[in-house]
């Protein structure tokens, strides 16, 4: 009986049509599309994005390289050279990451005992010539410069979580 | 002289009255489809080039013109370039005997299904062709599918036809759409309503498209037939496809939903059934074409590709057999002059 039943079904194509109706009424629905360069997604404030050195307010940078970011880059994308200042400090005199090899993990982030290099919520950005992927001390330092407001900001609100 | 030059010249003009609108409906068909396929899952389709998006089948269109032919190594250059262009000439020859409405048509002939069928069974030469004439495995593979799929379902196709132009009487088009008339009802998809679901769900598997197309299941054979095919080659398979969804989604009008008869007539007294909006005219021929050019979308959106013994078994063992008792029910039926509608008025 249910064979009949079936094969009665599916000659009135009972369900083709339902799916028919599924969709159509997903046509009349609203979109989630987000026309991208007028409206962007919302972004959190934990976004991992491109790289940045940060200083202190006195305008010291605040990477004493003790290469902790180095040793934990699983990517193996930082690269960092030091050596003593006259002020008897270390620090770095070449802090390089490789964007093609970075994996965007944040663990250089999480290792910084001194909240140095940090990642912020830039993600616009595009290589024109070979070797500009290399990040060198001074575009992060400068990158962090520009940002520092909203990188602070950033830290503030995730500090209550940590 | 003067005479026939004239009369050559009125023949071209009224060729190019049906094909100049013909491509560029299928320009803005590929439009409507990207745009009813992004709708129906909930994106919004092309919008940037233009407003709204309109402009973007000009832009398509640019860039296949500018890309590149590129003949692969091993194939054979003549039967290559000539696949596209037969499947095209198919397509847009079928056009000559299509009635829009009562007394517009381009070539009145009596054996106007006829030379349709014969047009649309000489499309899949082009897929054969360009299949084996692109020297690649999965062309070969699509263009074999496709051959055999096209075969199967083209006689379930004529069937439904032959069904048809018994219940017309009339191999002429314009005589099938005269045949139907007196309302809504007496259409045939109510009298011969199986055979407009049979017919309906061959004209999807005759042009290849989805859930029925295998022919290119990029899936599993990349792209199928046309995957050797870039720029203009590939752009005049592309025309052809579609054009043949419309060939397709017209020819279903005229044969079960009436061509440009109102669907009024017979429901309204007379007098509002005449003239403009009620009446029978081209505007019911298009309306009735646009639903099912949007089923063909409809349907690409909704179903998934069927597998290929599927597609074998609903053609061989399902739509033939259902087709040929159709043609003898129809044909006792006509016999015997069974009311309401075949018994003769």
């Amino acid at each position: 009986m249910s064979k009949a039943r079936d094969l009665v079904r599916s000659f009135m194509l009972v369900e083709l049509f339902r799916g028919l109706f599924l969709t159509i009424r997903y046509m009349f629905a609203g979109k989630f599309t987000v026309r991208y360069p007028e409206e962007k997604a919302p972004q959190s404030p934990r976004f991992r994005g491109l790289h940045a050195l940060r200083r202190y307010p006195n305008g010291e940078e605040r990477c004493i390289a003790c290469k902790l970011c180095e040793a934990v880059c699983p990517a193996l994308a930082i690269t960092i050279d030091s050596e003593p200042r006259q002020d008897g400090t270390r620090r770095t005199t070449r802090y390089d990451i490789d964007l093609f090899k970075c994996i965007f993990c944040g663990f250089c982030e999480e290792a910084c005992p001194v909240d140095s290099i940090v990642e912020t919520r830039i993600y616009e950005y595009h290589f024109e010539k070979r070797g500009e992927q290399i990040m060198t001390k001074d575009k992060l330092l400068a990158i962090g410069d520009r940002y520092e407001a909203q990188i602070a900001k950033d830290r503030m609100q995730d500090a209550l979580y940590r | 002289m003067v005479d026939s030059l004239v009369t050559l010249a009125w023949t071209v003009a009224k060729v190019l009255m049906v094909l100049v609108p013909l491509v560029l409906a299928v320009a803005w068909y590929t439009y409507a489809e990207r745009k009813v396929i992004g709708y129906i899952q909930v994106r919004m389709g092309p919008n940037r080039v233009g407003p709204r998006g309109w402009l973007q089948p000009i832009a398509d269109g640019i860039k296949l013109v500018l890309k590149e032919v590129i003949v692969p190594a091993g194939a054979n250059r003549f039967l290559f370039v000539l696949a596209p262009v037969l499947s095209l000439a198919a397509a847009l020859a079928a056009w000559a005997v299509l009635p829009f409405g009562d007394g517009l048509v381009l070539a009145d002939i009596n054996a106007g299904l006829l030379y349709v069928l014969a047009m649309t069974s000489i499309g899949v030469y082009g897929v054969i062709i360009a299949g084996w004439a692109s020297n690649s495995k999965y062309a070969l593979l699509g263009a074999m599918r496709s051959a055999a799929q096209i075969v199967a379902y083209e006689i379930a196709m004529g069937f439904a036809l032959v069904v048809v132009l018994m219940a017309a009487g009339s191999l002429n088009l314009r005589e099938i759409v005269h045949a139907q008339e007196g309302g809504v009802l007496n259409w045939f998809w109510l009298p011969l309503l199986p055979m407009f679901v049979v017919y309906v769900i061959a004209g999807v598997a005759e042009t290849n498209r989805a859930p029925f197309d295998v022919a290119e299941g990029e899936s599993e054979i990349v792209a199928g037939f046309h995957v050797e095919y870039s720029g203009m080659s590939f752009m005049v398979f592309f025309l052809a496809e579609y054009a043949n969804m419309i060939l397709i989604s017209v020819l279903i009008t005229i044969m079960f939903l009436g061509g440009w008869l109102s669907p009024f007539e017979g429901i309204f007294p007379d007098r509002f059934t005449e003239g403009f909006p009620l009446g029978p005219g081209l505007h019911w021929f298009f309306l009735k074409t646009l639903f099912f050019m949007f089923l063909y979308l409809w349907l690409r959106a909704t179903f998934p590709r069927y597998r290929y013994d599927q597609i074998m078994r609903l053609g061989w063992k399902v739509f033939i057999p259902l087709t040929i008792v159709w043609i003898v029910v129809v044909g006792i039926a006509i016999m015997l002059g069974v009311p309401p509608w075949f018994d003769g008025t």
